[in-house]
């Protein structure tokens, strides 16, 4: 149902430039990808559409993503009704690693075309590198934090809960555990999915730049076996990874097959009114069935036969609900926000697109951001009006650094293109 | 001369204000709980049963550690505030309450028990509080369901209605146990049996966002957990009135 998006970006990332557009002209012929593209050559199965014009929708809605996370991270306040998890059952997480794994194929899948395998294969371990590293920086501070809680914190109220601050009284085991990623606190869970997927992309790109449409076979081939016979990670102490790798992998490959031209094959299904038909009626029942946990009164109105089919809606694992509701969603956003959206360019959507530029850092700081809210509301003060500043406070921080940081790049950038360097590893998720 | 007046009004209006609201927090925590937090469908037959003919009910609570306040007597702890406020609100009727606490032990390892634990004493009502020991070790969402649905079905074999209390809102620890998943599959399997599930975890969030308890106060002191099981205790004997449909005429 998505595969519209899709179409719609690749012919973005193709199309000619947008008149005024100060970007750098197209480096490579665009026809590949082009909506029209003239037969001249033998249509290559994956089109890398040239470097010009960035698509401004990935980064404004990995902006969004990135903004709800950290919302969603906190504790529920005001701003919590804005996430979208409250009208439906996916969340911000998959847009996020769908965008992601579209990006990465993006860049990744060109320097592998350029620059062959081994070449694409080091920068993608190099990204995996500084994924990690943050990982195991916002670990460093995770554990300041719980250690002050651990340390000052005895209400009498909460002796059970507290009990899951004794791996503190191993504290060798526990951060061995972090760095080989079994040991992770509750928000801390994308990026070591995000490692993992990421890992795994010289081998998904191999296999798409030969069969794109059999590597996504396989793909959904793994997510199913992974329902059937219950693949999971485990974690430290006990359980199990709560984004199970087996089973997001398909958001992360389908998003890698949307941009490598998978999305333009399919764009006549996508732009069918029956579809778009379809994704409303699906987003209208997700949207009921979610009132109902939180007007219980509306419980009564749920067929029960239905009520248990549908439950428990699994995120761990990426129920099938779950990834048809990102699908749905996705296709009407692309087809009601064209790529030329004109608000696309707009100074009042900039604040989501600069911290969509920086994925990465904008990721970690909203982690740390959520951490610190936490830690301000326990020792502050808890109200509602407090709860809405620091949402607010956190949000004007990742603009903040998200335009800081922008500044830098250009500025860095400046002197790279003296020496006739060029990087766009930003657009592979914000580097 | 008017602006002065207006503006001694204006003092005089925000003293006034100022000691309402005082006031307001120098009276009595109310512990208020929203009508929809103690409404259920599922009905508790047994105990309706037990009321009306034999005018004794017998309750058993199966919990964890979060069941009792530590370093207090168990006279504080919720499962007593309930016999109390049950005794006070149905006075013709003989309430007889006991608790088995299994600390540490997770889903799985109580429903195995369950048999045991009811086989003596015979109660009409269960009051099963669990979820917090699975959530803390992370156990797997399925199978936690899986356990709870068969110690909830033995406890019904046995002749006894089941209520499911679920985990406490607990905003310390918020970054370190990842409630949800269990809270969702009790409700679940709450649906699916038809029993009442008493929602300890939205309860207790509801009094900490009204301002009634401060549950993020790293306090030592044992006045507020006290306070806290009272108020639980008190609105759990709301809920199995209202779940067994006792009338009035019942209660007195």
């Amino acid at each position: 149902m998505t595969w519209c998006l899709m179409t719609s970006i690749a012919d973005r990332l193709a199309g000619p430039s947008v008149p005024g557009a100060t970007a750098a002209p197209a480096a490579e012929p665009a026809a590949a990808a082009c909506p029209v593209a003239p037969a001249s050559t033998a249509a290559p199965k994956i089109s890398f559409p040239a470097v010009g014009e960035r698509e401004l929708r990935l980064d404004l809605f990995r902006g969004l993503a990135l903004w709800l996370i950290f919302i969603d991270h906190l504790p529920p306040n005001i701003l919590t009704w804005f996430t979208i998890r409250n009208y439906g059952f996916s969340d911000a997480t998959e847009i996020f690693i769908f965008i992601s794994g579209y990006t990465a194929a993006f860049v990744y899948g060109r320097a592998m075309q350029d620059a062959g395998f081994i070449v694409a294969t080091a920068r993608i371990l190099r990204r995996v590198w500084q994924i990690y590293v943050a990982h195991v920086f916002l670990f460093t501070i995770f554990l300041a934090e719980i250690s002050y809680v651990a340390t000052s914190f005895e209400n009498p109220l909460y002796t059970e809960e507290m009990g899951i601050m004794d791996f503190l009284k191993q504290p060798d085991v526990t951060i061995v555990q972090a760095l080989i990623l079994r040991f992770r606190p509750v928000n801390m869970d994308v990026l070591p999915l995000y490692i993992v997927l990421m890992l795994f992309l010289p081998l998904i790109l191999w296999l798409m730049r030969w069969r794109p449409d059999l590597t996504l076979a396989l793909s959904v081939v793994l997510y199913a076996v992974t329902w059937e016979f219950d693949l999971y990670l485990s974690a430290y102490p006990n359980g199990f990874w709560a984004f199970n790798p087996f089973a997001w992998q398909l958001l992360f490959v389908f998003g890698a097959w949307c941009a490598l031209g998978g999305a333009k094959r399919m764009s006549r299904i996508l732009n069918s009114p029956i579809t778009l038909g379809i994704c409303v009626a699906y987003l209208v029942a997700a949207f009921f069935v979610t009132l109902t946990w939180y007007i219980p009164q509306l419980g009564h109105l749920m067929p029960r036969r239905i009520e248990q089919w549908m439950y428990p809606i699994d995120k761990t694992d990426l129920d099938v609900l779950r990834f048809a509701h990102f699908l749905a969603l996705a296709a009407l956003t692309v087809h009601y926000l064209p790529k030329d959206w004109p608000l696309l360019k707009s100074r009042w959507l900039r604040p989501l697109i600069v911290c969509g530029q920086h994925s990465l850092e904008i990721f970690c700081l909203g982690v740390f951001l959520a951490f610190a809210g936490h830690f301000v509301l326990a020792e502050v003060s808890g109200g509602a009006m407090m709860h809405a500043m620091i949402s607010l406070c956190g949000i004007l921080a990742m603009w903040g650094v998200a335009s800081l940081i922008s500044w830098y790049k250009r500025e860095a950038d400046k002197g790279a293109a003296r020496k006739g360097v060029r990087a766009n590893a930003d657009l592979a998720g914000g580097g | 001369m008017k602006s002065v007046s207006w503006l001694r009004f204006g003092i005089a209006a925000l003293a006034a204000s100022l000691a309402v609201s005082a006031r307001a927090e120098d009276a009595p925590q109310t512990c208020e709980v929203p009508a929809y937090l103690l409404t259920t469908e599922s009905p508790l037959p047994k105990v309706a049963e037990a009321v009306k003919n034999g005018r004794t009910l017998d309750i058993l609570v199966v919990g964890s550690r979060s069941s009792t306040i530590v370093s207090a007597s168990d006279g504080n702890a919720y499962p007593a505030r309930l016999q109390a406020a049950l005794k006070d609100k149905l006075p013709s009727v003989t309430v007889n309450l006991s608790v088995e606490l299994q600390p540490k032990k997770t889903a799985e390892e109580i429903a195995g028990n369950l048999v045991k634990l009811v086989e003596g004493k015979r109660p009409n009502l269960v009051i099963w509080q669990t979820g917090t020991v699975d959530a803390m070790r992370s156990i797997d969402p399925d199978e936690f369901r899986q356990a709870v649905n068969d110690g909830v079905a033995t406890l019904q074999n046995a002749g006894a209605d089941v209520i499911l209390m679920n985990l406490q809102y607990s905003p310390r620890t918020e970054t370190l146990i990842s409630v949800p998943p269990y809270i969702d599959n009790m409700r679940v399997v709450a649906q699916q049996r038809d029993i009442p599930l008493f929602d300890r975890f939205a309860i207790m969030r509801q009094w900490n966002e009204q301002g009634d308890f401060d549950l993020f106060n790293p306090t030592h002191g044992i006045e507020l957990a006290k306070q806290v099981h009272d108020c639980l205790g008190r609105a759990l004997s709301k809920f199995i009135i209202d779940a067994a449909h006792l009338s009035p005429a019942q209660q007195n």
